[in-house]
């Protein structure tokens, strides 16, 4: 096996793949579009899929607006496609359970540079720190054809925030 | 019936096969790590020869000039190229050079028919063309085997005429359901389109059948001839179809031309679809009258060059002889098959027996997903498609969102299938899935 395929398949994207975080939509959330924008709370869920390989995921994200900032109350998601797409779901619902949005794009533009870096990864090292887990997935930058699994995930995320309402498409 | 497939054509020897691979450049070249390449995705795409590429060249070159205009000694020189390239190509397939309409590839091809039938149906085309109109009530059957491309211009076409869209099942072998013909294909039937080998399967069609009940029924037929061209004996006019298209890409030649074979008479009946300069007789500003096919449908500045070296990958195939080509694919489907077959957890899908079927062979492999098996794959130098071939209802038919599959050319050896099996057998075990040794028994 060459060194370009370990750092692909790191054993921590093998490990989310088997075992993935927060997958399972709750009953009454597949479907796609606003489910709730309740006083304190907005909540939505987004559908996409990488037309080349067919991959799908499907995910959910509750937003908690009662305070100064939205944040992230919760991610679910559901999905059927390669491991690197599948493990980048998880480590996503890992990465911004919790975090307020400001937060949740800074992570979202630093896994995309880092996606996009051909191999490089990140040349911030505090950036590369936040990331956790998901810094395994720098080994996909180098094959251009799975970058678009790995930001499967991201932009179903991406999607879902701005049809919550939790903020607008200006501010992303 | 008359097979497709004639199992004692004398296949390629190894003197003739070495020649083969020596033709093309690319397979010399060495992948990352120095890996040698081992192409198996030539159903996707074939590579080159090198006359082939030459052909390009040299008509660059050499005899550069606008086709069909120009009385200059060149416009001359480029023009008979170009005919005589269709003559070639024509011949290949068994049609005369007035039944081949040059297309940008074999999807033009397709949706060039199924355009100019809604032309029909707008009246374009005067009486003659009549016969290609639709209606609501009128039906167009296709197949659940379809490559995208022979099935989404037929769904268009059902939304812009009013007609409805019916289709033959795949049995779980992946052949198709040729006993549902008789009830799918009925008096409303006006279009009859199907592939003649499929991308995914290579489960090859018995088209007797299909164009028998087509024409019990008064119905059209269009063959997607894509996967049979580049490594069947392919007689379009002894199979009787009415339109047929294949691309060029596919069978040893470039990228940007494809043909759409049409019967003379359907030709000369059907309104253009592409208009302007180049496919005209008299125009006035009030009106056009169009030039007689092929050109009628030849719209603009064609793919001259392309073409040119089409024709010299169909006089290539020719040289070597299409049984015996069809007689190396059928062994290679033979060893790619009982490759598969010998690696537990992995599933073909598609028939397992190499009667009427093509060198194409796509599979599942139990736990892991159709990128994740192409990436290992990929990383012995082996390459293969994934995915879901632009055949996302055949993949659906079969509970799957994705295959991979392994196809061969007419270059592709006993080794590279065994470089593909050996791979293939560790796939699972990367993955930490019970793999297996190389010999193919559990670990």
């Amino acid at each position: 096996m060459s060194s370009a395929m370990e750092q692909l398949y790191q054993q921590v994207i093998l490990d989310h793949a088997k075992f993935p975080h927060g997958r399972g939509l709750p009953d009454g959330v597949g479907a796609v579009g606003v489910a709730a924008a309740d006083h304190g709370t907005c909540a939505a869920t987004s559908h996409q899929v990488n037309p080349t390989c067919g991959d799908e995921v499907t995910l959910h994200v509750d937003v908690d607006t009662s305070g100064g900032t939205p944040v992230v109350r919760g991610v679910a998601w559901e999905g059927q496609g390669c491991s690197i797409s599948q493990a980048s779901t998880s480590v996503l619902h890992d990465l911004v359970v919790g975090q307020d949005l400001a937060t949740v794009d800074r992570l979202a533009a630093s896994f995309r540079t880092m996606l996009q870096s051909q191999g490089a990864g990140l040349a911030d090292e505090a950036e590369e720190e936040a990331l956790g887990d998901a810094v395994a997935f720098a080994g996909v930058s180098r094959y251009a054809a799975r970058v678009k699994c790995a930001l499967l995930g991201w932009v179903a995320l991406d999607d879902a925030l701005i049809l919550s309402g939790a903020r607008t498409t200006e501010d992303a | 019936m008359t097979s497709t497939l004639e199992p004692l054509a004398s296949t390629l020897s190894a003197a003739e096969l070495a020649a083969v691979r020596a033709d093309f450049p690319l397979l010399e070249r060495t992948l990352r790590d120095g890996r040698p390449l081992v192409y198996l995705d030539s159903g996707a795409t074939s590579q080159k020869p090198e006359v082939v590429l030459d052909a390009e060249q040299d008509f660059y070159t050499r005899r550069n000039a606008a086709v069909h205009r120009g009385a200059h000694q060149l416009a001359e020189e480029a023009t008979h190229a170009f005919e005589d390239a269709r003559a070639r190509v024509a011949g290949f397939v068994g049609a005369t050079p007035g039944e081949l309409v040059w297309t940008s590839n074999a999807t033009a091809a397709i949706n060039l028919v199924a355009y100019a039938m809604s032309n029909a149906t707008a009246g374009r085309g005067g009486q003659a063309a009549r016969r290609f109109a639709l209606a609501p009530g009128d039906e167009i059957v296709v197949t659940e085997s379809e490559h995208h491309a022979n099935l989404v211009p037929w769904q268009e076409l059902a939304a812009r005429t009013g007609a409805t869209l019916r289709w033959i099942g795949v049995d779980d072998d992946g052949r198709l359901r040729t006993d549902e013909l008789a009830t799918v294909v009925t008096e409303r039937t006006r279009v009859l389109a199907f592939t003649h080998a499929s991308n995914v399967t290579g489960a090859v069609t018995p088209v007797e059948a299909f164009v028998a009940r087509a024409r019990e029924v008064g119905a059209l037929t269009v063959l997607d001839a894509c996967q049979s061209v580049p490594h069947l004996p392919v007689d379009l006019g002894a199979l009787g179809v009415d339109f047929a298209a294949f691309s060029g890409h596919k069978m040893y030649g470039p990228t940007g031309v494809g043909a759409l074979y049409g019967r003379r008479e359907l030709l000369e009946a059907m309104p253009p679809v592409t208009t302007g300069g180049s496919m005209v007789e008299v125009v006035t500003m009030e009106a056009t009258t169009y030039a007689p096919p092929p050109q009628r449908f030849e719209a603009g500045t064609q793919m001259v060059s392309q073409a040119v070296a089409l024709g010299c990958a169909a006089t290539y195939l020719s040289e070597l002889g299409m049984p015996a080509v069809a007689a190396h694919e059928r062994h290679l489907a033979g060893l790619l098959l009982g490759a598969v077959a010998s690696v537990p957890g992995v599933r073909v899908i598609g028939p397992t027996d190499t009667r009427e079927r093509l060198a194409a062979v796509s599979f599942v492999v139990d736990g892991v997903h159709a990128h994740d098996v192409g990436q290992v794959l990929d990383d012995a130098g082996v390459a293969v498609r994934v995915g879901h071939h632009c055949a996302q209802p055949l993949h659906r038919r079969f509970g799957v969102a994705a295959t991979a599959r392994a196809s061969a050319g007419v270059y592709t050896t006993d080794d590279d299938v065994a470089a593909f099996r050996e791979a293939l057998a560790g796939v699972r075990a990367f993955f930490g899935l019970g793999g297996a040794t190389t010999d193919g028994r559990p670990a």
